[in-house]
């Protein structure tokens, strides 16, 4: 195994050389999203300069070429996370737009007056509003598995208690944006399949960070974001086991979705594309290969052992300046991302001095409302989040812009 | 005007907010949230002759949106409500003696926003249409 040389991964990445408020960038967001490195940068300008074409359509050489590096960009999913082929990766905007499918397709085909969705009190809104929007609509209920707010974990005895009454769906995040906590997704995927449950997981803090197996997650539907792994926005995936998509009716149609349309009726395409209306994003696609590329170059175990080794240095310097955390203590279960407060001073002032000292952190609900406001009761959060190309020099610039909150609210 | 947006008076107001606490018998109030910072906030009012008798605020929020809520109870004691009406970003910024930038404006302009509104729904007019121009 190569050592894993921050330093030349630093240097991939073209803007951790900005100067913002005349300090050196220290980017600690990358759970809302990642930066960019030259190797994305570059495939995604080749692609307008040599090879720019729709694909699937043209029979000129172009089109093939895009065609072609579209179509194994999804090979390079598929092998990422152990599916079972392309027919299984259907390409959408983010984690977002794939929870909304299989909430607009699926559920809206098997889910019934009375039936129960559960989600757990940890979801990020993009897995909370499509049940709430789909359960007004079918007159399901929806329920929550609680989490213990000192530990940041999901309680097991809820788990038990919620699955025994036999929702058909369990859609649970495998690692918690706010509080880092990394679900035991395959024990609970299990016990959910027994109650007869389908198994949606949100792998949008996940994938981007340790390896993911669908073999070991033993899910159905596997939901992610590209940008947060690297590669642009507006590229996403959505997981399905091919013998559930087959079923599944298309939740968007047009062009490209099908296989042939007269006036009154159309048949679908074969997998993926049946879920792939209209011209789709092809630069995203390709920018998402060379992403996981640039991952694999690097290895998913390496880039987990990485960001576990910033976040139990972060955990310890953040203990011994007395700021208060949430989530689980142990950093082997959790990603890295960890949200903190000092006492007396909002989130937002927090963020705003961090950010005069250069360092780009997140505050607020962080998109999980029903979790900050109302397990964590606080009206918002900080967060700071890691990824590759963070150092334990970051942190100490971050524990540096603590000194100056303090300071500032005359708090030492 | 300051460069750094947590001047010493913003700090103060924050840490020692004037005007602070609910009024049970107001004439005018209106409760509004910043839904991306959390801040909270119910700025009650008492009007007498067409002015601002007696103004208070409750909730919680960023030093920014404290402080200016604080600051903002303060200036408005006295003033007509239909100047109250016309007040703008600007008049925020001149009060607090900062510019906050774009990221943290929406803090700063909330306690304004909710008092415009609050007047609005005294006046019997459409809150909705409050606040336009901050």
């Amino acid at each position: 195994m190569a050592k894993f040389d921050a330093e030349k991964i630093r240097g991939d990445f073209p803007i951790l050389s900005v100067t913002t408020n005349g300090k050196r960038l220290v980017y600690l967001d990358s759970a809302a999203t990642s930066q960019k490195p030259i190797q994305v940068i570059k495939e995604i300008d080749r692609y307008y300069r040599e090879y720019n074409a729709n694909i699937h359509r043209g029979v000129y050489k172009i089109s093939e070429e895009a065609t072609q590096a579209y179509e194994d960009s999804k090979r390079k999913v598929a092998s990422l996370i152990g599916a079972k082929g392309i027919e299984e990766i259907v390409y959408v905007r983010n984690a977002t737009e794939a929870i909304n499918i299989v909430a607009l397709s699926w559920a809206d085909e098997n889910i019934k007056k009375g039936d129960r969705i559960l989600i757990t009190e940890m979801e990020h809104h993009s897995n909370i509003v499509p049940w709430q929007i789909l359960s007004k609509k079918k007159g399901a209920v929806l329920d929550y598995v609680k989490i213990d707010a000192d530990t940041g974990m999901l309680d097991e005895e809820s788990i038990s208690e919620q699955l025994s009454k036999k929702p058909k769906l369990l859609s649970i995040t495998h690692a918690s944006n706010v509080l880092g906590t990394i679900n035991s997704i395959s024990e609970i995927s299990k016990e959910a399949h027994d109650a007869g449950a389908t198994v949606l997981v949100d792998g949008a803090q996940s994938v981007p960070h340790m390896p993911v197996k669908i073999s070991e997650l033993g899910c159905d539907f596997l939901a992610f974001s590209g940008h947060k792994m690297l590669a642009p926005t507006g590229i996403g995936v959505l997981y399905g086991r091919s013998e559930i998509l087959e079923k599944m009716p298309p939740a968007f149609g047009g062009g490209d979705m099908i296989m042939s349309v007269d006036h009154q009726s159309f048949t679908s395409n074969d997998l993926p594309w049946k879920f792939e209306a209209g011209t789709p994003n092809i630069e995203g696609g390709i920018g998402l290969g060379a992403a996981i590329d640039y991952l694999n170059g690097i290895g998913m175990e390496d880039i987990k052992a990485h960001e576990k080794s910033l976040t139990r240095y972060a955990l310890k310097c953040m203990e011994e300046s007395g700021i208060r955390t949430f989530g689980p203590k142990d950093e082997k279960a959790r990603v890295g991302a960890i949200p903190f407060e000092i006492d007396g001073v909002h989130p937002h002032d927090v963020a705003t001095i961090f950010d005069s000292e250069g360092v780009a952190i997140r505050a607020g609900h962080h998109c999980a409302m029903p979790l900050v406001v109302e397990v964590l009761k606080k009206p918002a959060v900080s967060r700071m989040s890691f990824y590759i190309y963070n150092t334990e020099e970051d942190i100490d610039k971050a524990m540096e812009a603590v000194s100056k909150v303090k300071k500032t609210f005359k708090l030492s | 005007m300051s460069l750094d947006i947590y001047a010493e008076e913003i700090i103060s107001h924050y840490e020692h907010p004037h005007n602070k606490g609910r009024m049970d018998n107001a004439d005018a109030q209106y409760h509004d949230q910043n839904p991306l910072c959390g801040d909270d906030i119910t700025i009650y009012i008492k009007v007498s002759d067409g002015r601002v008798s007696e103004a208070k605020f409750d909730g919680i929020g960023c030093a920014i949106s404290v402080g200016s809520a604080s600051m903002l109870t303060d200036m408005l004691k006295g003033k007509a409500l239909e100047d109250v009406e016309k007040m703008d970003a600007h008049t925020v910024i001149e009060m607090l003696g900062i510019d906050p930038g774009p990221a943290r404006l929406k803090c700063a302009t909330l306690p304004l926003k909710a008092a415009q509104k609050a007047i609005f729904v005294f006046e019997k007019k459409d809150a909705g249409e409050a606040g336009k121009r901050l």
